[in-house]
């Protein structure tokens, strides 16, 4: 089992997909019932079997860890490779993490065809995880598009009002920006002969061509991260999508384009990665900036912390781009505390829309009076997102500050700005809906949570506070592969003459 | 040694001489027969596809040179007669149904798929003459079979004058071809212009002349921008069978011909050519991708969709590589499975008796079919190339080849045009799922719509783990025709 750990993990989801695929019953009712308590012992069992990576997994290596290789399509050079380092390992635990507590989150919340809802969580997981683990650079991009299949019909069928503007909004936002990715793919293999990741971080490619590869992999990752300006996919996606699906698209989704960035931008494309970190750096301070302002002035619950989200990757992309050892640590942290947190904030939004119904921030007031226990959680997470010391928020976006504050004081100086903003608008949420008069009958009505509820939030509160408490249980894990991957790229970057652009013209 | 030659063609005369005797016994027998005479022709086309795969024929040229067998005609002429064999099969119930029930239809359909055999199997411009013909005059009456309508009489009518042009097209360019290298035989072309190349002289501009214009000409027959006028009107208005016979088979045949003309004899010209199939290409994904969006008619679509897939498999030609052709091959075996899948939905769209083709008919059919649904669904992603299924790695292959000769430009825009195209095909998974059902379809469906259904899409779905069968073939066809 140990060989296969990874392979196990990836396409168990797919198996109890199947399973549930096959599912014949007399009712709907009972189809209903059967699909929802499948796939909670499947992804339950799942995660149970992703721990053995925690367990087992070397800590202070920079190899790949759990490796499997099968030849596959011989004739296009392509092989089944799977390995986890320590960059990638913990966003395969966030992703099995996630996908139960989306399930049990969905219990009562999806009535209309629960069995094809649950195949589609269940095929996401396997791309999902997938993605994390491929170590051929064709396998990484066939699990990253497939992801869009299954998330274009969750928001698509049981979605919002607008659902069919944000599914289609979705797909062909991501899809333009991939299939840039998979040219630069196709090029990098035939510059190289394979496709095998490890083999291409240590291939050295020209500077030209290096440049315009890093430009079809950014149009990619960019779209996915979101980077500002071509994040306005994901309030409208964030919006209309089921709660669960919300989740998944924050807690996951998202951590895909940064995961890129770390895995393929910085230790293949060195050169052009020095080359476009003022880019980088522009656009992050821009999403952090202008996100939160345009947070601000949210009257939807979902959209403010779609686009905090935003504001929050922006801190991740600077991280990676200051390519320093706290920056990256940081920007990996900063994803594994916002998969948590904003996942966590996202459900506590859909504990109130199951509810009530709306998400308008104005419908809500005074609801610590009905629901206590509910308002504890909300702040936890509330103020894990924004960045209390104790939480997980804390950590990363610190991490970050002080390796951009290394790399280019004026970045550090101007997203730092943004934790100001960010704490604006998070308690303005909390402040409007959380406090405030009780006034409202239907709020007067609202009951706390109960026991499934609870036990959705419970392993999110433990996370966030043990993340913010005892960061090197996770540090521990990933530094070795980042002090690792930063030696390389200043390797490269010392063996070319590479420089920033517009480095002439600031003298820099 | 004529034993040795005729051996060597037993498929293609096995094929004429069922098709004869299919003929005789509908003419004495009559058309009540007509379902006995397509469940033979099937099975015809099925032997035709076991003599090639277990045959293990001598390969080389025979009757004079005329002829020839290699692994690339064994295999595109398996392709073409799985893709006939599905045509076959679809179409008898349909015709039933409709009340135009004729064995000509069958019948016609081995001879079509004879003359495709032919076209793949040509080593000399005249025999690639004739078996394009013998192939076209068959589709132009299946065109116009239901001669009391309207449309089907005007798509068949469109389709003969059209198809007459380019065959006229055709004819001028192998006669400017044989006026200035004195041949029509493949090997002595190939010999003659690889040795105008190696003397550095430039090819006459009567040859080259010649070479656009037989390009031309193959451009109508695979509706190939600019020369695709006649695709939508033809697709709608012919029956809905003789729209996915169309949609497949023919233009397997048409492109290999194409591939093997152009890499083989003229495979020095290659600066010459790369240029138009470039052009073309680039015309067809955008065209076939851009046009596609206002469509109400399914069929019409599918018109439009074939023109854009056209469109990728000749990137893969543009390559002028050996990679190139092995992904045409991989694509075109890749493109009929999805489309015979998508055809075997549409022929499956009936509601009280009458056949509907409107995409708005499939409102909410995820709900009223719930697997026809799902199986239409899974041929949308692949059409727009959605990994993991298959037609990603039709994409995959031949844009890996053109990325590999360095046409990087026509690679990038390619790829985005299959972004718009993706547009199209998530508009019916839309309308599937996420509309509410309007009406249902009648049911069953039928046996052979349901086997038709459930093999093309294991196929779609599978590719990704059994794919070395086809890859493997692939690459030996396409070796074997740069071998010479």
């Amino acid at each position: 089992m140990q060989d296969h750990i990874l392979s196990i993990v990836t396409f168990a989801p797919l198996l109890g997909a199947l399973i549930i695929l096959l599912i014949r019953g007399d009712s709907e009712e009972a189809v209903a019932k059967n699909s929802r308590w499948v796939a909670l012992w499947v992804s339950g069992v799942t995660f149970a079997v992703s721990l053995l990576l925690w367990t087992n997994f070397e800590r202070g290596t920079a190899e790949f860890q759990f490796v499997e290789e099968v030849e596959w399509m011989p004739s296009l050079g392509l092989s089944y490779r799977m390995g986890v380092d320590g960059i990638s390992v913990l966003f395969v635990l966030l992703s099995t993490l996630l996908t139960p507590i989306c399930i049990i989150s969905s219990w009562g919340a999806v009535n209309k065809r629960v069995k094809e809802y649950m195949v589609s969580f269940l095929i996401l997981e396997t791309m999902m995880v997938g993605m994390f683990c491929a170590l051929d650079i064709v396998v990484f991009y066939i699990f990253f598009e497939g992801v869009l299949i299954p998330m274009f019909l969750i928001i698509g069928v049981w979605g919002g009002a607008r659902r069919v503007y944000a599914a289609f909004k979705l797909f062909l936002y991501t899809l333009a920006g991939s299939v840039l990715m998979l040219v630069a793919i196709l090029a990098m293999y035939s510059f190289a002969g394979t496709t095998d990741i490890t083999t291409l971080m240590t291939t050295t490619f020209p500077s030209e061509m290096q440049k315009w590869l890093w430009i079809a992999f950014f149009a990619s990752f960019a779209v996915k991260v979101p980077m500002w300006p071509v994040h306005t996919w994901l309030p409208d996606a964030h919006v209309e999508a089921p709660t669960a699906g919300s989740v998944i698209l924050a807690g996951v989704l998202l951590k895909m384009g940064a995961y890129g960035f770390l895995r393929f931008s910085l230790p293949m494309m060195p050169e052009a990665s020095v080359y476009f970190t003022p880019l980088v750096y522009t656009l992050s301070v821009v999403a952090v900036i202008y996100t939160s302002l345009v947070a601000l002035a949210q009257e939807d619950m979902k959209k403010l912390i779609a686009y905090s989200s935003v504001a929050h990757m922006g801190y991740v992309t600077i991280g990676i781009f200051a390519a320093n050892q706290q920056g990256i640590e940081g920007a990996i942290y900063q994803m594994l505390s916002h998969g948590v947190v904003s996942a966590a904030l996202f459900l506590c939004v859909g504990v109130v829309y199951d509810r009530m119904h709306t998400r308008m921030i104005a419908a809500y007031g005074g609801v610590v009076d009905k629901m206590p226990v509910y308002a504890l959680m909300f702040m936890v997470f509330m103020l894990a997102s924004v960045g209390l010391p104790g939480t997980g928020g804390f950590v990363g976006e610190f991490l970050v500050l002080v390796g951009a504050f290394k790399a280019n004081t004026l970045v550090a100086a101007l997203a730092a700005t943004g934790m100001v903003l960010g704490a604006a608008y998070m308690l303005y949420l909390y402040r409007k809906v959380i406090f405030g008069k009780l006034e409202k009958d239907d709020v007067k009505a609202l009951l706390d949570l109960n026991w499934r509820e609870k036990a959705v939030f419970a392993p999110l509160i433990v996370l966030t506070l043990w993340m913010g408490i005892y960061p090197p249980s996770f540090l521990d894990i990933m530094s070795a592969s980042v002090s690792n991957l930063i030696t390389n790229y200043e390797t490269a970057i010392a063996a070319s003459n590479a420089a920033p652009m517009f480095a002439q013209v600031f003298g820099q | 040694m004529i034993t040795t030659d005729l051996s060597m063609a037993l498929p293609e005369i096995f094929l004429a001489c069922s098709a004869t005797v299919l003929l005789m016994y509908g003419a004495y027998a009559g058309n009540k027969t007509a379902g006995f005479v397509s469940a033979l022709s099937v099975a015809v086309i099925a032997v035709a596809f076991g003599l090639i795969f277990f045959g293990g024929q001598k390969q080389g040229v025979a009757f004079g040179g005329l002829f020839v067998v290699d692994a690339y005609a064994n295999y595109m002429k398996l392709v073409a007669l799985t893709a006939s064999g599905f045509g076959i099969l679809m179409t008898q119930r349909f015709v039933e149904r409709e009340g135009m029930a004729r064995f000509e239809i069958p019948v016609l359909m081995v001879l079509a798929t004879l003359g495709m055999m032919m076209m793949i199997s040509s080593n000399d411009l005249m025999s690639l003459y004739v078996g394009l013909e013998l192939q076209s005059l068959a589709l132009y009456v299946i065109a116009a079979i239901r001669r009391e309508n309207l449309r089907s009489s005007e798509a068949g009518l469109k389709y003969f004058v059209l198809g007459a042009l380019s065959s006229g097209m055709l004819l001028y360019g192998c006669s400017m071809v044989y006026g200035f290298t004195g041949t029509t035989d493949f090997d002595t072309l190939g010999t003659v212009i690889s040795g105008l190349a190696a003397g550095n002289e430039s090819p006459q501009v009567g040859l080259v002349v010649g070479l656009v214009f037989v390009c031309a000409a193959i451009a109508f027959k695979i509706s190939a921008v600019p020369f695709h006028m006649w695709t939508p009107d033809v697709y709608e208005g012919a029956p809905t069978p003789v729209t996915a016979f169309f949609a497949s088979a023919p233009k397997v045949a048409a492109i290999a011909l194409f591939a093997r003309l152009l890499s083989d004899p003229f495979g020095s010209l290659v600066a010459e050519w790369q240029q138009i199939i470039v052009f073309v290409a680039l015309a067809s994904m955008i065209l076939g991708s851009l046009a596609a969006i206002k469509q109400t008619n399914i069929k019409r679509l599918m018109a439009y969709s074939s023109i854009g897939n056209i469109g990728y498999a000749l990137v893969g030609l543009a390559a002028g590589t050996q990679a190139g052709v092995e992904g045409l091959v991989i694509y075109m075996t890749i493109y009929i499975f999805m489309n015979m899948g998508t055809f075997a939905c549409i022929l499956s769209m009936r509601q009280k008796g009458n056949m509907v083709e409107g995409i708005d008919d499939l409102k909410g059919l995820s709900k009223t079919s719930p697997a026809m649904a799902l199986a239409l669904t899974i041929f949308m992603f692949s059409m727009a190339g959605i990994p993991p299924l298959a037609g990603f790695f039709a994409k995959y292959v031949v844009f890996a080849a053109a990325v590999d000769a360095g046409l990087t430009t026509l690679a990038v825009i390619g790829i985005l045009t299959s972004v718009i195209g993706a547009f199209y095909y998530l508009r019916i998974i839309k309308v599937m799922y996420f509309d509410e059902p309007s009406g249902s379809f009648d049911k069953p469906i039928g046996a052979e719509m349901t086997l038709v259904l459930t093999v093309t899409t294991a196929f779609i779905v599978f590719f990704i783990l059994f794919s070395s069968p086809i890859m493997d073939g692939a690459a030996v066809a396409a070796s074997s025709l740069f071998a010479g």
